[in-house]
Order: C-alpha cells, then structure tokens, then sequence
C-alpha cells in the first residue's frame, strides 16, 4: 500500500505528486525528501529512508526521482518493482522519461498514476488494460521523421543509411496520434549484454560474469504474435549438450511470464503477444566460461623511480574482436598514486586523447578495431617524501595506489555469449500495404571491466 | 488533512452520487469514487452507489467500488464494521476478475483492521491458490503476502500448498520470488531441509538481482544476502566474485558488498576475498577504503597472519586516513587476537608521523601504554606527545596519554619517570579540562599511595581472546528472520529497525515494547530459538531481573541453607570454566555472581544471585564434577512460583549454552 507517490526532478523540484490516500501532510513531504536526501551521511543508504512513520522508497531514473512513501512493512523488492515498471510505463507513454517530457505531459502522468494505482493498491500495470482509458494524447517535443537521419545513431557508420533505424526511432510514444498510420508497424528487438570481468595482475581470469537481457519494444497492434528464433545451439546449463561443437552456453535464463516456451526446448524459438511498449523477453547469466575471447586484453607495464619520484607507465592494448567488429567510445580509467602532477605521452594514433583528472588517468579511444593493438606511454611525477630508505633506489614494483585499470566500452552487434537471433517473423497481417518494420540489435557493453595493474 | 472542496464543488459531487446509474459510465464512476477520500461531507451519499457498484456487470465497475467500501468505513472514522458488507466482500472473493479478488482481499483487510485482518480459512487460502496464476505479478505477491497467515492443518496439506507454490520460486519478478520464498520459510518452519532447499533455489535470482541494473534493487538483493549469510555463512562462498565492486557503483553498494564479502570468507576464498579488499583500501574515497581496511580487520580475527601483514603494509603507504584506521584496527585485534601482538609491535614504530586525529592517536597511544615493553622507542614517542600536550585540543587524547605513560612507567621506569612528571604537572596545573585535570590528580595521589596499589589499579588483562566470540552474532536459525524476509527490516538492518519501530512504538503505545525491552540487555547472548521459547511462556514471559542486585556472602550463605532445591538440572559442558567469561556473560543478564572457585579447582563451584521485580530471589549453585563432562546447576528460591522459575532456568540454561559452545 503506497502512500503517496511523486516524481523530483535532479535538483529537487516536484514534477509530479499524487496522494492516493488523503492522509497523510501535504506536498512538503517531497521537500523533506529531498532535505532528507541531500543530507544524508555517507554511510546510509538513500534507497530506504524513513521519517517519523514514514517510509521513503525510491529509484533514479535518467535524472529523475520517483519516490513512494508508505508507512507499512511492505515487502521492498515489490516496491521497487513497481516503481521500475511504472518509469517503463511512463517512457513508453510520453515517448522518452526525462525531465522535459515529464513536465509537458503532467496530465498523462496523472491519467495514467489513476488508472495503476487506487487508494494505494496497484490496480494494473499492462499496457494493454492501459490503453483503453488512456485519453490524453501525448505531447512529443520533436516529431518523430523517418527522413530525419541527421543524428544517426550508433550503428549509422558503415551499414547502408536506408537500413538503419534513426536514433529517435524507438524513443516515441507507445499511442501515437491515430492518423500516423504510417509508421504505426514497427518492432525493436535489442539483445543487450553486460559484462563485467576481472583479469589479475599476471593476465590471470579472474571473474567473468555476462548479465544479458533480450528487449522487445513493440509498435505493432496488440493480438499479432511474434516469433523470436535464438541460436541453436543455445544451451541452458552446465549438462546440456546440443549441435556439434561447443554450443552457446548460459547458466540460468528467465523469461517473461509471457512468453510460451512449447517451440523453445526442440527450436529455440520464444513466442509471444507482446503489448505495446517495452519489455524484457528473456534474461540471461553466464559466468565464468565464456566461449569467445574477452574483447580486451591489456598489457601493462611500469617503471617506477622512487629516488626521483617518476612514475612510467607504458600500456599496450589488444582488442582481440574478430576483424570486422570494433569497439567504440572505448575509455581506460586508472587511478594514479596521489599527488600526480605532470602528465606526458606519446600514444599511438591521433585520434586518442589522454588527460589527468580526479587522481586518475583517462585515456579515450574513440574506435577500435577488432584485432588491432594500440598503445600509449605516460610519464609522470609523483612528488612528496621520498620512500622509506629501507628500500632500494630504483624498484621495479609499481608504487600503491596506482591501479586497477577499468576499461568502459561498447561493442556494436556483437554478443559475448555468442547469442544471436535467427530470425524475428511476425505472424500478423498488418491491414495497411505497409509491411511492418523489424529492427534487431545486438550489442554488449562494459560493466566493470577491471584490470589489476 | 482532508481537502474541503469549495461548496460547488462537494455540491456537484453530491448531485453525481445521487445519480442511480452513476456505474454506467465507468471512469465518471472511477472518478467520484476516487475523490471521494477528501469530502468528509458526503459519507451519506456514497454507501448507495457503493453497493450498486459491487453488484455491477462490468468487472472495472466492481473493483473500484471494492476498495470504496475501504474508503467508506475509513471516513466513517468509528470501529462499526458493517457485518453484511464484510460478508459481500467475502463472497466477491469467487470473483471472476482476478483484480476485483484482490482488491477484496485489502479492502476486508483494512475494514477488519482492529480484528487482526482478514482471516484466511481453509477454503479461502485453497481458492486462492488456484486462481494464482490467473493473476498478474502485483497481484501474486500480495496474496503471497495474505497466505502467511494460513496455517496448514497437516503436513500432507503442507506439502500439496509448497508444491503448488513451487512454479512462483521461478518468476521473473524478483518480488514473487521473494514472497513465494517467504511462504515456504514459513509455512516449513518445522522442516530445516526444506528451507535450505529453499534458499539454495532463490540463490540464482538473488545473485541475478545483486548484479541489476537497477542499484536499488541491488541493495535490496544485498541486504538480504547478508540476511542469509548470518544463519547460512557458507550459503554463498562460492559465489564470492558476484560481490566484487566495481569503481562505478554508488558508495552505499559497495559498503553493503564488503559487509557480504567479509562475512562469506572461508579457506578457499580468503586470499582472493583479501586481495581484492586490498585493492578497496587505497580507493580514492577515503570513507570506502577505511570500511575495507576495517572489513580486513574483521577478517584478522580468523585469519590473522595474512591480514595484519596486509595492514602492515598499508601503514608504507603513509596517507593519514589509512594509517588512522589501521592503527584502529590493530588496537581492536590485539585485544582479541593476542597471537599477533609481536606483528603489530613491530610495525607500529614511525606511524606517529601520519596521525592526526583524535580517535587514531588514542589507539596509537593505547598500544604504547600497553605494549610499550616490547616497541623500543615506545617512550619516545610518547615523549613527543607530552611534549605537544599544550596544543592537544582533543581531552580525549590527553586522557588517554596519562594512563598509558603510567602504565609504561610501571614496565620501563628509567625512561619515563621525568616526562611522567612533566606530564602529571601540566595536567594538575595549567589543563582547563577538568576531567583531565581530574585524572591527574587521581594517578598523582595513587602514585602517593605506592607502586603496588598502581599496579594492581592499572595491570587490567591485555588481551581477552573470548570477548570476540562473545561479539559475535551467533548463528542465527532461519526461523528468526523468516518472518522479516522480503521486508524493509533487512533493507534497515535489525538495528536500526528496532530504534523505527520504537519510535513509531512509543508514538502508538504498542504493546509489543516491554516484551522486547526485558531482554534487550541480553542482546546477541541468547540464541533466538530461545528467546521465542521464553516468550512462548504464559504471562510470565516478562521476566524482569533487576540489575545491580546487592546480596552479600554472608546473607547468602544463610538463605542457601534455608532453602530447599527447587530444580536440579545437569548440562553438558567441556573442559576448565573461564571464570571471567562466565561472569561477564550472567551479568548481562542481570545474574550475578557472588563466589567462585579457583580455575581448575576440581571440583570447580560457582553460586549465583538474582532477582526479579517482585522480589523473588533466585540462588544457583553451579557445579563442575572432575570426572564427567557435565555441569550441575541447582535452584533455590524463597517464593514458590513454577512459572518465573521456568523463565529463570531457561535464561540461565541459555547462558551456560552459550559459553559452553564457545568452549568446545
């Protein structure tokens, strides 16, 4: 049972509040969150917070605060599911969540905050019971334009122009206006994986955990099935064994209470009725074997002068992708012994940059190409007392507080899993000439990819 | 407070309530009956439509006029609960829309508030679990949520509801994940198997909800994790990499993932758990690296070779807010670890340098005072000290340099007989702060008295290897949180739960406060199967000891004679009694101890006092024979009353328990 619910804008500012119940003080409850918030000590938690018989429970959500306050025991991952859903919800009405959206379609919000939640109790949250009471149209800042391919997203580079998806594309409304009927077929398909992986000092694997999520955001009408076919030799499990040769394993997969897994045990293949608007069909964890090599390897050396306090570190980095694939927006994070003063380099290509900041290195690498090695030498100082002198002049053992390197990057249509899908097939006849748009990504990205130096 | 519409306004709403088809449009319906809450005015109006709207064909009609009947009794603001209404929302519980069943439930539940909820029969539990799956994710955790509440009537039903509720510990949503585990930990709180079976199971999404994308579920996932681990510590040890932190998470994940981290260490994990906490320490924020440095030194206590060499090496680095913590660390170790006094000696020499603040300097100078016979320069450092007492602004400090400089002079007198005085002087004429000046003044006249009344004042025990075990949350059985699973209690931490729920407890004088207050003092000592056993007792449950009761041996003795026994009662035991242990530990209980044998002594004898409220004395004598491995105790009491005696011998027993299983 919820309370009340608001939504704050980063700088605090109340965008939207609901009282469900009429109980409980007014609207400076969301500024005694904030205060709340703000002055916090750092050891606690913001996640809950609690003041007199109140309980605060919130998330961030690009940029904004959506808080629920309750003042009973309620079960928090629910909480927090709710609120996760009702961001998903409010994305996919409004187009896009941020601030803007949220302030210009303040009515919508409402609308739609009536229709989810009653006297506190969650009533529904699909999309699909929504739209029949949903009146309000939304507004959308920018009219979505399939001509508009000036900001061509990340996968503009190299595919032919026509093929791609503009950026905007899937960052429209769910009910766009009903004379649009043009762009009204269309299906985004992302297989997104995370991952995050820990390789020790002597190129040892530590840790590899692979967190991998297939979405689906649906502009279809409701009613018309999709049929999502995966990889083959995908195989769940240590035990299973299916095609010839390793296969594609994962440990543990989870679907969407949606999906109807008669096809997927011989086929592979989920089939669904998807809503419109976002959902997660399928996740996915895979630890520790992986069958294709880490992206990255990084080979690291460094010299370090105690008499003088120079500190050299020269860093060799390989991309071991398959050719055709590369790496973009590709950053090397390394945290340096305090104090650093001067930074000097000489780095491999031009289009590198590296500069000092918050006691630490970064080094951004706009695009890498499978299989190419780069690298880059630092040079630096590293003033203040000398080491103890029980040591020797010069040692070779880099000083403390250097290190680990953590890469951040994004791999465009590829997957660390090796999970691709077959094939995307629609079995509904769309009224209009127009055949329905299908759009499939894969793309993996770093978690925390970490280094020990 | 309510919202008093203008005049109009409640007008126009009386006018659509007293329309007889209001229902007929469902979102004018949904409309007026949602405002409703803030009109206290109206209450008249509403019951008509109210009643109509349940009976209505459309199921959205049907579930808003179910949560109105709530908002109804709740605006009537009196007890009356309105018998035939309550019977109306049983019977809608065979609903066929799956929203309107729930809704019936929390609507029963609030109306029915003072009589303890709605109550869930069997029919009532059976129905519900056959429409679970017709129910969407929100709806399948709330009933989860009602079914605690069903008791099953035997095993063999048990078992039918456990299997039925197999396929939720499977959904995607982590919250009927959590709410299905919840049931099965308390529905199978007689089967220890089951609920381990249970916890195996739900590892899979919660190490999948500990590595989300949302933070906020994370540490939700967290907290409980760490829930887990006090009652299972091995549960997750293999799965120590999932709880790894990466520099990008916010501060409050990565201090709950050292917590998780610190308590799942075991022999095959602990050097990779420990180098990657080594790493945490030199982190550039100084509040995380200090919670890793001291996450090593909870560490130490089990694998103390390995972690004060670590330490040792974090005091090269020479930065300040490192040295202060490890210095803090190390001060708490050697009091519980005595094996690693000679290690941290020898690494304490040049710190001196990097501490600045009050609580690192008084470690540092505690570990001079006590230790100072084995650092040689320790003199000399505290020289420095006496030398810079005039601009010390921490009173703290300077207390804390008086006893120590004693204490070393007691072990090195040569050295430290002249700044002793130095110091004793200042203190005694120029210090402004009077509880210093007051603690010179009292070594300067326990000087006067002579050596050996000093000696016996300040040579207190160094090290005291048990106090650790007995800070150590026992292991706790699942059945003592099972009930606070997949609630905020976790995601608070018990601790702070307890200082909420006071709050909010003395807000609404709930009766729930003495109960927990008679044994708050007894904290961690009593495992929490006994504690609900004690409470299980009939009335007598509050047993009040009182503390600081004085008896003395002599009247003791007289009474102890005069009485019969009035429970005899042998307990297993192991090994000599560590006497000091013992008494510590019945004095938090408000036991005391009036005489003792000597360690070893055969046979070893113990007798004990205590009183409750009502002034019943309780008398013990404890009795360890040579030959057998058991323990003897005997009551006495001067009132017969079987149920305090109960309650009396059931702490007690704890007690004994409990050092006994530190012992073996």
């Amino acid at each position: 049972m919820i309370s009340q619910f608001f939504i704050l804008s980063s700088k605090g500012d109340p965008l939207i509040y609901k009282d469900f119940r009429g109980d409980s003080g007014g609207r400076d409850v969301a500024e005694l969150f904030y205060r709340k918030l703000t002055g916090l000590p750092g050891d606690e938690s913001p996640v809950v917070m609690h003041h007199d018989d109140r309980h605060f429970i919130h998330i961030r959500h690009s940029g904004l605060y959506l808080v629920a306050t309750t003042s009973e025991n309620i079960s928090p991952f629910s909480l927090l599911e709710l609120l996760s859903r009702l961001a998903t919800l409010l994305g996919d009405y409004c187009g896009s969540l941020g601030e803007g959206t949220i302030s210009r379609n303040v009515a919508l919000v409402y609308e739609l905050l009536d229709e989810v939640l009653d006297y506190g109790y969650i009533q529904t949250t699909s999309t699909e019971m929504l739209r029949n009471f949903i009146q309000t149209e939304p507004v959308v800042s920018k009219p979505f334009s399939l001509f508009d391919l000036s900001s061509v997203g990340l996968f503009g580079a190299e595919t032919q122009q026509s093929k791609v998806a503009p950026s905007s594309a899937a960052s429209r409304p769910v009910l766009s206006s009903r004379t649009d009927q043009s762009q009204k077929n269309e299906v985004f398909l992302d297989v997104v994986e995370r991952l995050s992986v820990l390789i020790a000092s002597n190129g040892s694997l530590l840790k590899v955990d692979v967190q991998g999520e297939i979405r689906l955001k649906s502009f279809l009408p409701s009613g018309s099935e999709i049929r999502i076919g995966l990889t083959e030799e995908f195989c769940v499990g240590k035990s299973e064994l299916r095609g010839y040769g390793p296969g594609i394993r994962v440990d543990e997969v989870s679907f969407h209470s949606s999906v109807h897994l008669d096809e997927f045990e011989s086929h592979r293949i989920l089939r669904l009725q998807p809503a419109q608007g976002e959902l997660t069909v399928m996740r996915y964890q895979l630890s520790d074997d992986l069958a294709s090599p880490l992206p990255f390897r990084l080979f690291p050396s460094v010299q370090w002068d105690r008499g003088s306090g120079r500190l050299q570190v020269y860093l060799k980095l390989r991309c071991d992708l398959p050719p055709k694939s590369q790496a973009l927006n590709v950053r090397l994070h390394l945290p340096l012994p305090r104090g650093v003063v001067s930074l000097s380099q000489e780095l491999s290509s031009p289009e590198q940059k590296a500069e000092l900041g918050e006691g630490a290195l970064r080094w951004d690498l706009p695009r890498v190409q499978g299989g190419s090695q780069l690298s880059g030498l630092f040079q630096m100082d590293v003033p203040g007392p000398p080491g103890p002198p029980s040591h020797g002049p010069s040692t070779s053992a880099p000083p403390l507080g250097l290190g680990p390197a953590s890469l951040s990057f994004e791999l465009p249509r590829h997957t660390c899993s090796g999970l691709q899908v077959r094939f995307l097939r629609l079995t509904f006849r769309p009224c209009g000439n127009a055949n329905p748009h299908k759009w499939v990504r894969h793309l993996s990205h770093s978690d925390a990819y970490v280094i020990r130096i | 407070m309510p919202y008093l519409g203008s005049e109009d306004v409640v007008k126009e709403l009386k006018k659509a309530l007293c329309n007889p088809h209001i229902q007929a449009d469902r979102l004018r319906y949904r409309n007026v009956i949602q405002r409703v809450i803030r009109m206290p005015g109206v209450q008249e109006y509403i019951q008509q439509p109210i009643l109509n709207g349940l009976r209505d064909k459309a199921s959205y009609v049907r579930r808003v006029a179910v949560l109105g009947c709530a908002k109804m009794h709740n605006l009537h603001g009196d007890s009356e609960v309105d018998g035939a209404l309550v019977n109306e929302l049983y019977s809608l519980l065979r609903d066929q829309d799956p929203i309107v069943v729930v809704n019936c439930l929390r609507s029963l539940e609030e109306i029915l508030k003072q009589e303890g909820g709605v109550v869930i029969n069997k029919p009532i539990a059976h129905h519900l679990l056959n429409r679970m799956s017709k129910l969407d994710q929100w709806g399948q955790a709330e009933v989860l949520n009602f079914l605690l509440r069903y008791q099953p009537r035997s095993e063999e039903e048990l078992f039918d509801i456990l299997n039925l509720l197999d396929s939720f510990l499977k959904s995607s949503s982590p919250g009927v994940v959590m709410g299905a585990t919840k049931l099965f930990l308390v529905l199978a709180k007689k089967f220890p198997h089951v609920q381990t079976d249970v916890l195996v199971r739900v590892k899979g999404p919660l190490l999948a909800a500990c590595s989300s994308e949302s933070r906020e579920l994370c540490f939700a996932a967290l907290c409980h994790v760490r829930q887990i681990l006090h009652s299972l510590p091995g549960h997750f040890s293999s799965h120590y990499k999932k709880f790894f932190c990466s520099y990008s998470e916010p501060h409050y994940i990565k201090l709950q993932k050292v917590e998780v981290l610190c308590e799942l260490v075991n022999d095959e994990n602990v050097q990779q758990v420990l180098e990657e906490l080594r790493g945490y320490c030199t982190d550039v924020s100084a509040d995380f690296s200090q919670a890793a440095i001291f996450a090593i030194g909870g560490i130490a206590r089990t694998y103390t070779d390995q972690c004060v060499q670590i330490l040792t090496e974090l005091l090269g680095l020479r930065q300040e807010h490192i040295t202060t913590v490890v210095v803090q660390t190390f001060r708490d170790l050697v009091w519980l670890c005595p094996q690693c006094t000679e290690a941290v000696c020898q690494a304490l020499p040049g710190c001196e340098e990097n501490i600045q603040d009050s609580e690192g300097k008084q470690a540092l100078i505690w570990l001079l005072g006590v230790h100072g016979e084995r650092i040689p320069n320790a003199p000399y450092v505290l020289e420095d000290f006496v030398e810079n007492v005039k601009s010390e602004t921490f009173p703290a400090v300077k207390m804390e340099l008086l006893t120590a400089l004693l204490r070393l002079f007691l072990s090195r007198p040569a050295e430290c007989q002249d700044m002793l005085g130095r110091l004793l002087y200042y203190c005694i004429e120029e210090e402004k702060d009077m509880a210093v000046r007051d603690r010179g003044l009292f070594y300067y006249r326990l000087l006067l008295v002579g050596i050996d009344e000093v000696k016996r004042v300040l040579c207190s025990p160094k090290s005291d290897p048990s106090l650790g075990l007995l800070e150590d949350p026992a292991e706790r059985p699942v059945n003592s949180w099972a009930s606070d699973f997949n609630t905020l209690v976790p995601v608070y931490g018990r601790a702070r739960w307890a200082t909420i729920s006071k709050c909010q407890g003395a807000k609404h004088h709930g009766p729930e406060l003495p109960n927990t207050a008679s044994f708050a003092t007894s904290g961690s000592l009593i495992p929490e199967e006994n504690k609900e056993t004690i409470q299980e007792l009939p009335d007598s449950g509050a047993l009040m000891l009182v503390p600081n009761l004085q008896l003395t041996a002599e009247y003791f003795e007289k009474t102890w004679l005069s009485l019969k026994v009035a429970h005899q009662q042998v307990l297993p035991w192991q090994g000599a009694v560590h006497a000091d242990t013992l008494q510590m530990a019945l004095q938090v209980v408000n036991i005391q101890t009036i005489a003792m044998s000597r360690a070893g002594a055969r046979p070893w004898k113990a007798y004990l006092s205590a009183q409750d409220d009502s002034g019943c004395l309780f008398l013990t004598e404890l009795l360890l024979e040579p030959e057998n491995s058991e323990i003897q105790i005997s009551v006495k009491q001067n009132e017969a009353r079987t149920e305090t005696l109960n309650s009396f011998i059931s702490v007690l027993e704890t007690v004994i328990r409990t050092i006994g299983d530190i012992k073996s």
